[in-house]
């Protein structure tokens, strides 16, 4: 089946990369090196002198000696918890619970020896402690905590830091980590006085592979008095992270227009069956999306009751839900007013109209006029990055979804038996009908199909739009226009028009601003119509008028 | 429709002449009313009620607009909401340039809104607006450029039925987006209004009240005889043999399209004088007019009048319009829009001729003798062909 076989393949293309992912960040922490521990006896009977002086530099030879026992040493004192007794030269951590540990052997002490006293800290030792956690975190075990200091390194381009990220460079064994530290150190390089023009070259190669804003910040602040080569290759590497820049601006540009066009295909392709397949000019579906947005909300309402674990499972309630109740309503809406105005198009725009209004009134008399809070499940929240490009969960799951529900609509009139009947029906009626085919329960089901996959569409725009009883109505100009666009009567049309109309528009909006950009789309989707007055995908048929 | 093919000599029928009056009669009636009685009559009509009133009329001459599209060329247009606000837009902006230095800013020339928004001149557009007989002639040309231009390419690429309702549709929400930018120069989303006066006097005055009451029953009653002399012209029949049978009028020799963007042309200018004697009853204008929503209601006032009786549009304008104003204002305010609903399925199933239509019905079935019914037989055949999709 395709329908189940190409969303399963995606869901599976994701697991994996979020394995990967996931990987990356737990794997390398075996391999950071640790070694015998480094001696730091002297700076550890630096702190005992008390004196400002010697605590200031028994803080830079801790930050420099890779011990593992350093960052608790300077965490310790940053908190005021370091002690020293004057009397045995012994340096103790007092932890936050109340004992007491030999800095130098990690052993916990019983008792503090006589005459124990706080090491003391000014200004210039709490700057000193800045520096030295800084360079600390370097070397963190964590690399995630490693990465994030590298980076601060190279926004704050702070040459003193140069030290330390040569010795972290030197242990370093994550491949990742250490290009962030290479970048950081070829950031300060960039800036420092007296770095031979060859070197500093280099460093800009270096940085101006990285290709992002930080980098370009970087580049651009190459002193005045560098010499003309260095600014040459300074100014080649800036347009090189511009073009690239650009290039990712566009492919951001993309995604969300593919993300605003599966909003737009979820919203239409339940209206590319009622008005597409059908001819019916169903105003009311877009209460059917509204409704379907409603139910998610009762259905996360009863969980948030009854069931509070369940509540990352809500959406996967919610659809088929949504898909039964909108689907039942439709059903009824056929039966009692539609089957009656079959052959009268823009009647039915009417009675369907008619019945929006009282869709909507009804749920605002039920629900209230204000809007409803869904609640978005954990899967759905966050982001992650891909290169340049921030790419939300939420999207990409309604991506996903909005692809499932083509591919699942595709395979249900291509492959199922009811699918073939509506075709049927579709094409020559009567035909159908001598065939034996119930054409009037075939009307029932597409009607309900349509209104069900709208329901559907309610579910996945309750996470991003507001759910109001008005949620229907701004959706319903752009599904026309998606379905007309398209052209009537065939679902990739669907697919391509909502894209197509989803990416210009994004498109259109950096250089139009959002309002400006929607106008110029109906423009020239207005314009487009005239030369093509049935769409991208127009049926081909021998009717003069069709 | 052996009937509609031979020459009427009459141009108003029977129901013409009650209709005209029954205008006519209301434009004496209602100000003399207003005028002759003591506030504490029975008979009275207060000033607010010919305003409202008034308000109807402009409905009803929008309803008759449409219904010379809809009703005798099958142009379903979503969109004549935009040509009845472009003209109330034309008076708005007359109105706006007559308040002068009495604004809350002072601004001799700039309206309030462009000296709040900063703007240090007038924007090229709204030069000219100061004079009245520039502004009528653009409550005219503006809705009739912007029809012509979209007829012209629509009609031309024979865009026809659902898809032509769609780009209407989608013409009036562009307006909408468009008229709700600040920098457009239209007042936002505020709309234009705090209007002074009219031809130097004041719109808030009762006798300014009643005298553009007076005018919108004239206009209503020149409106239903312009569209009523248009539909039973040799050109009227085209159009009509247009609405029943497009390609085969193709066929025998006429510019089909050019006659659909003449009718349009004209309906939508029709619209836009209806606008421009709304605004100054209502005393604003905003882009919330351009709503899809405000077309497609007019199409639902003509349809509970009976499409293609022209009576029957302007009938369906008041008496949908007075349902509003009754049962918005009272304890059934919520339920309004149920009643609204309800009214647009009722009428598609039970009553798809219209009040009109079925009226002339059941007089044809009540008297079967065909003269006595010649000048009104114009009402739409029981089916009229729709556009059927691709099959």
């Amino acid at each position: 089946m395709i329908s189940r076989g190409l969303p399963s393949r995606l869901g599976c293309v994701l697991l994996l990369a979020l394995g990967l992912i996931a990987g990356a960040l737990l794997l390398p922490r075996a391999a950071v090196a640790q070694g015998a521990a480094p001696d730091i006896s002297t700076p550890l009977a630096q702190l005992t002198t008390d004196k400002y002086d010697d605590t200031e530099a028994a803080l830079g030879a801790l930050a420099l000696s890779g011990s593992p026992a350093a960052a608790g040493i300077v965490a310790a004192l940053a908190d005021g918890r370091l002690m020293y007794s004057p009397a045995t030269r012994q340096v103790l951590i007092k932890t936050p619970q109340g004992g007491l540990v030999d800095a130098a052997t990690g052993q916990p002490v019983a008792e503090a020896p006589p005459g124990a006293k706080a090491v003391r800290v000014n200004n210039r030792i709490r700057r000193a402690i800045e520096a030295a956690s800084g360079t600390l975190a370097l070397v963190n075990p964590d690399p995630a905590k490693r990465l994030e200091a590298a980076s601060a390194v190279m926004r704050a381009r702070d040459e003193a830091a140069l030290p330390a990220l040569d010795a972290a460079l030197a242990k370093e064994a994550d491949a990742k980590v250490k290009s962030a530290l290479t970048l950081a150190r070829a950031s300060i390089l960039i800036g420092k006085a007296g770095v031979p023009d060859a070197d500093r070259i280099a460093a800009i190669a270096t940085v101006g592979e990285q290709g992002n804003q930080d980098a370009l910040a970087v580049l651009r602040s190459v002193p005045a008095d560098a010499s003309p080569a260095v600014k040459a290759a300074a100014q080649d590497a800036i347009a090189g992270i511009e073009r690239s820049l650009a290039i990712w601006s566009v492919g951001q540009n993309i995604w969300y227009g593919v993300s605003l066009g599966s909003v737009l295909l979820l919203a239409a392709i339940g209206l590319a069956i009622t008005f597409g397949v059908m001819g019916v000019i169903n105003m009311a579906h877009g209460e059917m999306v509204m409704l379907g947005a409603y139910v998610t909300f009762v259905v996360q309402e009863l969980i948030r009751t009854y069931n509070p674990a369940l509540f990352d499972l809500s959406l996967l309630i919610a659809i088929p839900v949504a898909f039964l109740f909108t689907g039942l309503i439709g059903v009824l809406i056929e039966r009692t007013v539609i089957r009656f105005l079959y052959g009268r198009a823009l009647e039915t725009l009417l009675a369907t109209w008619g019945i929006s209004l009282i869709l909507q009134q009804a749920i605002r008399t039920a629900f209230g006029p204000t809007n409803r809070e869904v609640g978005a499940p954990g899967w759905m929240s966050g982001a992650f990055e891909l290169g340049q490009l921030s790419i939300t969960y939420g999207r990409l799951w309604i991506i996903v979804f909005a692809m499932f529900v083509f591919v699942a609509l595709l395979a249900t009139l291509r492959l199922t038996r009811i699918g073939l009947e509506m075709r049927a029906v579709t094409q020559n009626r009567r035909m159908a009908a001598s065939m034996g085919i119930r054409t009037n329960w075939v009307d029932a089901m597409t009607f309900g199909l349509g209104s069900g996959i709208a329901g559907i569409a309610g579910v996945a725009l309750s996470q991003i739009d507001n759910v109001s009883p008005n949620l229907g109505q701004s959706y319903i100009i752009d599904s026309f226009l998606v379905v007309v666009f398209g052209g009537v009567g065939n679902l990739w049309g669907t697919l391509v028009g909502a894209m197509s109309l989803g990416i210009a528009n994004k498109m259109l909006e950096p250089y139009a601003g959002a309002v400006l950009g929607k106008i110029a789309l109906l423009v020239i989707v207005i314009l487009f119509i005239q030369k093509r007055p049935r769409g991208l995908f127009a049926l081909k048929g021998r009717a003069i008028e069709s | 429709m052996s009937n509609a093919l031979t020459p009427q000599p009459v141009l108003l029928g029977k129901s013409g002449l009650v209709f005209l009056a029954v205008v006519l009669g209301a434009a004496v009636l209602v100000p003399a009313l207003n005028l002759l009685t003591s506030p504490d009559s029975a008979l009275h009509v207060p000033t607010y009620v010919v305003s409202l009133l008034g308000k109807y009329l402009t409905y009803a001459l929008l309803a008759l607009s449409v219904d010379l599209i809809w009703g005798y060329v099958g142009i379903l247009s979503l969109g004549h909401g935009a040509f009845f606000a472009l003209g109330g837009y034309a008076m708005g902006m007359y109105l706006m340039r007559q308040i002068g230095p009495r604004g809350v800013y002072g601004d001799p020339v700039l309206p309030d809104f462009m000296v709040f928004l900063n703007w240090k001149e007038l924007p090229w557009f709204w030069h000219g607006f100061d004079m009245f007989p520039f502004a009528a002639l653009m409550v005219l040309l503006a809705p009739g450029i912007l029809a012509l231009v979209f007829g012209w390419f629509a009609f031309r690429s024979r865009v026809t039925g659902v898809y032509l309702s769609i780009i209407t549709q989608a013409m009036t929400f562009a307006l909408l987006l468009a008229f709700f930018r600040n920098d457009m120069g239209f007042g936002g989303n505020n709309g234009l209004t705090d209007f002074k006066d009219i031809l130097g006097f004041n719109i808030q005055a009762d006798g300014t009240r009643l005298v553009l009451f007076v005018l919108s029953a004239l206009a209503l009653a020149l409106g239903y005889v312009l569209c009523r002399f248009l539909v039973r012209s040799h050109f009227g029949k085209v159009l009509i043999a247009i609405r029943d049978a497009e390609t085969r009028v193709r066929f025998t020799g006429y510019r089909a399209e050019n006659y659909k963007v003449v009718a349009f042309v004209v309906s939508a200018m029709l619209a836009g004088i209806a606008g421009a004697l709304y605004v100054p009853q209502v005393g604003i204008i905003n882009p919330g007019e351009f709503s899809p929503a405000n077309s497609i209601e007019i199409i639902v006032w003509v349809a509970v009048g009976g499409r293609g009786t022209l009576v029957g549009a302007a009938l369906g304008a008041v008496l949908v319009n007075y349902a509003k104003t009754y049962f918005t204002s009272g304890l059934l305010a919520p339920y309004w829009l149920f009643m609204l609903g309800g009214l647009f399925v009722a009428v598609t199933l039970f009553l798809p001729k219209g009040i009109v239509g079925t009226f002339y019905d059941w007089r044809r079935a009540r008297a079967p003798a065909p003269e006595d019914l010649a000048p009104d037989d114009l009402a739409p055949p029981d089916k009229l062909p729709e556009p059927k999709p691709a099959e």
